[in-house]
């Protein structure tokens, strides 16, 4: 095995320019004050999509991209999962890019790498590249159906909408999202909130037919799946931080909490957990840039791993708080939310387990 | 500098394959030459096996080697502790003597150790040995019994850590000991264990004998002798190469492959979430040596055994159950005293067994949770009532 499972000179600087420019901008209680009423993160995502380039990050140069692979696009996820950033990163920038790079749509590429329009994949969060079906007909260019549970649909300006024809055969179609319904769906997790789609006669521009729309839905999805895997990361690393940090001030009985065994071999545990996380993480992300044979194993490992796991940090991030961790006030709600919602995004773990064992041979 | 020292390493190996080709010479003539080459272990200083390298350049040295067809040191593993525990701690406090007396026999396997560590009394908590020195003139006279000693049987000498002042908190009278196993007054017994063989032995201490120049390091320093070889010990036993399904994982996917009629819906979703837990284990353990090979060595390293113990004993267990009424069966209950151990050599039931010495051997998985959580995460140590009264005060 090859794969280079570090971080670059170049990953760590865009890390620090990514933590930073988060820190500066985005606060948990925006992100806790989102539950309860509408905040505009559209600055936020500015900052973030056209002012450092991350809307562009897997574009190619010649598309007014950075060209960068999906080991950078990884590190941004870590950052972004560590501050729940509620930003369409993860659908516009990789999974819908990728889908719109596969399918050869150069011209909303650079739009989207320019930070000018915002493109969501118009599938259920929940679809895996082996398990996903569109139930939207396409009849002479218009659109009819409708899709549940679509992540930052709220976001979109454009939606890349998988339809059947006439025929059977599956096209790719670029909707303008205001030529459809966008049914907000108070969501598990608002920091990225689901919507439904009802689709009633919309126009749509084919895009790609037959088995390369396939192929680059199933590509995209991998693309999520993959680099999902490093936003849990990111998730956990939050989680687990900030606990240990509480069990260090914290006193109960005259004692610091962190020097009671029960609680310190819990902490044991995670911080195994989040070694074992960031390497099945940066695996999936390499085998993802480089295109490797072992991308589909790498994908199920990394996500029936990480999926559990980072909802494991997190509810250990809860329960060791105590009864702050079950307030409002405190952030770590925020994060088991993200992490229960991430658990179930790209495909629950089951099925990921489900995959792995056709694909090393391990039959039910 | 770095790219100079691989050049030193990769002419050094050049010139002993060059003037002892392995297939053409005795093993025992190649680990000397290879010894005197500094290609035993590369991190140790010059003219003591070593040429001053990294640790990381230890793998590619192995991996030249090996490719070369080179004889390895310790084929059946029965010098594991000499060459992994005993050999640092010497290269790490020896004098000169000493150094020049042991690092070339063990490594050529002419010296097989063992280790007088754990007692009765003192398991978990080693520093509170009640095995006895007692200064005589030049000598030393030892009494007290050690427990868990494997291949004491077929040792040459141990490393003994004894209690030389008990007058002083526990940690700070102990001393370190190269104990010749040969002499008057060791009596090794078989210890036999759950799997009905006897890797283990007590061994009886009774007026041993030990010269003052075998003992390793300064009269009162023992502990912080012992705790070198304890590094290296969870650095032995945490820290090897894999491949995909290595190990017990692979043991118990074959058997899957092979025996259609033992499947059912439990048992796949099972094995198919150990199999993810072995290979993000993998995967940690080589993000590990990646981070060695740079220079930057991770803490994840501690958790690596902790993994292994929990995985070992999860997958095994399975393998039991999954054999259905032939987990009824054990290949062999008879009483033996193997050299080394193989975990994947015998029967589920035996696998099982011996599993569940992973997580007690070589630190429990307790001891390592704390190790964990107090010196790698930082939080506050235990409460603790032995660390400042005399020795010899404390409840036993």
């Amino acid at each position: 095995m090859t794969a280079d499972l570090l971080y670059s000179d170049v990953e760590e600087s865009l890390r620090s320019s990514v933590r930073d420019l988060l820190a500066a901008r985005l606060s948990s209680h925006d992100v806790a004050r989102s539950y309860d009423e509408a905040v505009d993160f559209r600055p936020l995502w500015r900052s973030l999509s056209s002012g450092l380039g991350l809307s562009g990050l897997l574009v190619p140069e010649v598309l007014g991209g950075a060209g960068a692979t999906a080991r950078e696009a990884a590190v941004v996820l870590e950052e972004l999962g560590r501050s729940v950033a509620p930003v369409p990163f993860l659908t516009s920038s990789v999974v819908a890019t990728t889908c719109l790079l596969a399918a050869g749509e150069e011209a909303t590429v650079s739009r989207m790498a320019a930070g000018e329009v915002v493109t969501v994949l118009a599938l259920p969060l929940d679809s895996d590249s082996s398990s996903w079906s569109s139930e939207v007909v396409a009849r002479d260019g218009v659109l009819r159906g409708s899709v549940r549970n679509v992540a930052d649909a709220g976001w979109a300006d454009h939606l890349l909408l998988p339809a059947v024809g006439p025929d059977g055969e599956l096209s790719l179609f670029l909707v303008e999202a205001r030529d459809v319904r966008v049914d907000s769906v108070v969501s598990l997790d608002m920091s990225r909130a689901v919507a439904d789609i009802a689709i009633d006669g919309a126009p749509g521009r084919p895009i790609v037919s037959g088995r390369d729309a396939i192929a680059a839905v199933d590509r995209a999805l991998d693309a999520g799946a993959a680099l999902l895997a490093s936003e849990q990361l990111g998730v956990a690393r939050w989680c687990f931080e900030t606990t240990t940090a509480y069990l260090k001030e914290r006193r109960q009985f005259g004692r610091l909490i962190g020097s009671y065994q029960a609680v310190k071999h819990r902490m044991a545990d995670v911080f195994l957990e989040v070694g074992h996380m960031a390497a099945v993480a940066r695996y999936a992300a390499d085998c993802l840039a480089t295109s490797s044979d072992d991308l589909p194993v790498a994908i199920a490992v990394a996500e029936a791993y990480c999926s559990d796991v980072a909802v494991h940090v997190a509810e250990e991030a809860v329960q060791l708080h105590g009864g702050l961790g079950m307030t409002w006030e405190h952030p770590a709600h925020l994060y088991l939310k993200r992490a229960k919602a991430d658990q179930i995004a790209f495909g629950v773990p089951g099925r990921h387990r489900a995959r792995l064992a056709e694909l090393v041979d391990l039959p039910a | 500098m770095e790219q100079a020292l691989r050049e030193v390493l990769d002419e050094a190996v050049n010139r002993l394959l060059a003037e002892f080709p392995p297939s053409e010479t005795d093993p025992a003539d190649f680990l000397a030459a290879r010894f005197d080459a500094g290609l035993a272990w590369v991190s140790f200083p010059l003219g003591c096996g070593g040429l001053e390298a990294s640790h990381a350049d230890q793998a590619v040295v192995e991996a030249r080697l090996a490719a070369a067809g080179a004889p390895v040191p310790d084929p059946d593993g029965a010098n594991g502790i000499g060459l992994g525990m005993a050999a640092p701690t010497i290269a790490a406090f020896g004098t000169e003597e000493q150094k020049q007396r042991f690092l070339r026999a063990t490594f050529t396997g002419d010296v097989v150790w063992c280790q007088l560590f754990s007692e009765p009394g003192a398991g978990s908590d080693l520093a509170a040995v009640a095995t006895r020195a007692v200064r005589d003139g030049d000598s030393w006279v030892v009494n007290g019994q050690k427990v868990w000693t494997s291949g004491a049987h077929n040792a040459d000498f141990a490393i003994l850590v004894a209690r030389t002042d008990p007058d002083v908190p526990k940690h700070a009278g102990l001393t370190y000991f190269l104990c010749d196993m040969r002499v008057q007054g060791v009596d090794v017994r078989p210890l036999r264990q759950i799997t009905g063989e006897a890797e283990f032995n007590e061994v009886f201490l009774t007026d041993v004998v030990i010269p003052d120049e075998d003992r390793l390091g300064v009269e009162g320093e023992g502990w912080k002798v012992a705790n070198v070889t304890l590094n290296n010990e969870r650095v032995a036993i945490g820290g090897h190469a894999s491949r995909r399904e290595d190990g017990q994982i692979g043991v118990l996917a074959d058997r899957w492959r092979e025996a259609p009629h033992l499947r059912n819906a439990a048992s796949h979703d099972a094995l198919l979430r150990h199999w993810v837990d072995a290979e993000a284990t993998r995967l940690t353990a080589e993000r590990l040596r990646q981070q060695l090979a740079v220079g930057q060595p991770g803490p994840e390293g501690a958790t690596l055994k902790l993994a292994f113990a929990t995985q070992a004993q999860a997958i095994s267990g399975l393998g039991v159950e999954l054999e259905a009424g032939d987990g009824l069966r054990f290949d062999d209950w008879t009483m033996r005293r193997p050299a080394g151990v193989s975990m994947t050599g015998r029967d589920t039931g035996y696998r099982y067994l011996r599993a569940k010495g992973n997580s007690i051997e070589g630190g429990t998985s307790e001891i390592l949770r704390n190790v964990i959580a107090e010196r790698v995460l930082g939080l506050p140590g235990e409460h603790r009532v032995d660390t400042t009264v005399p020795w010899k005060e404390l409840p036993r």
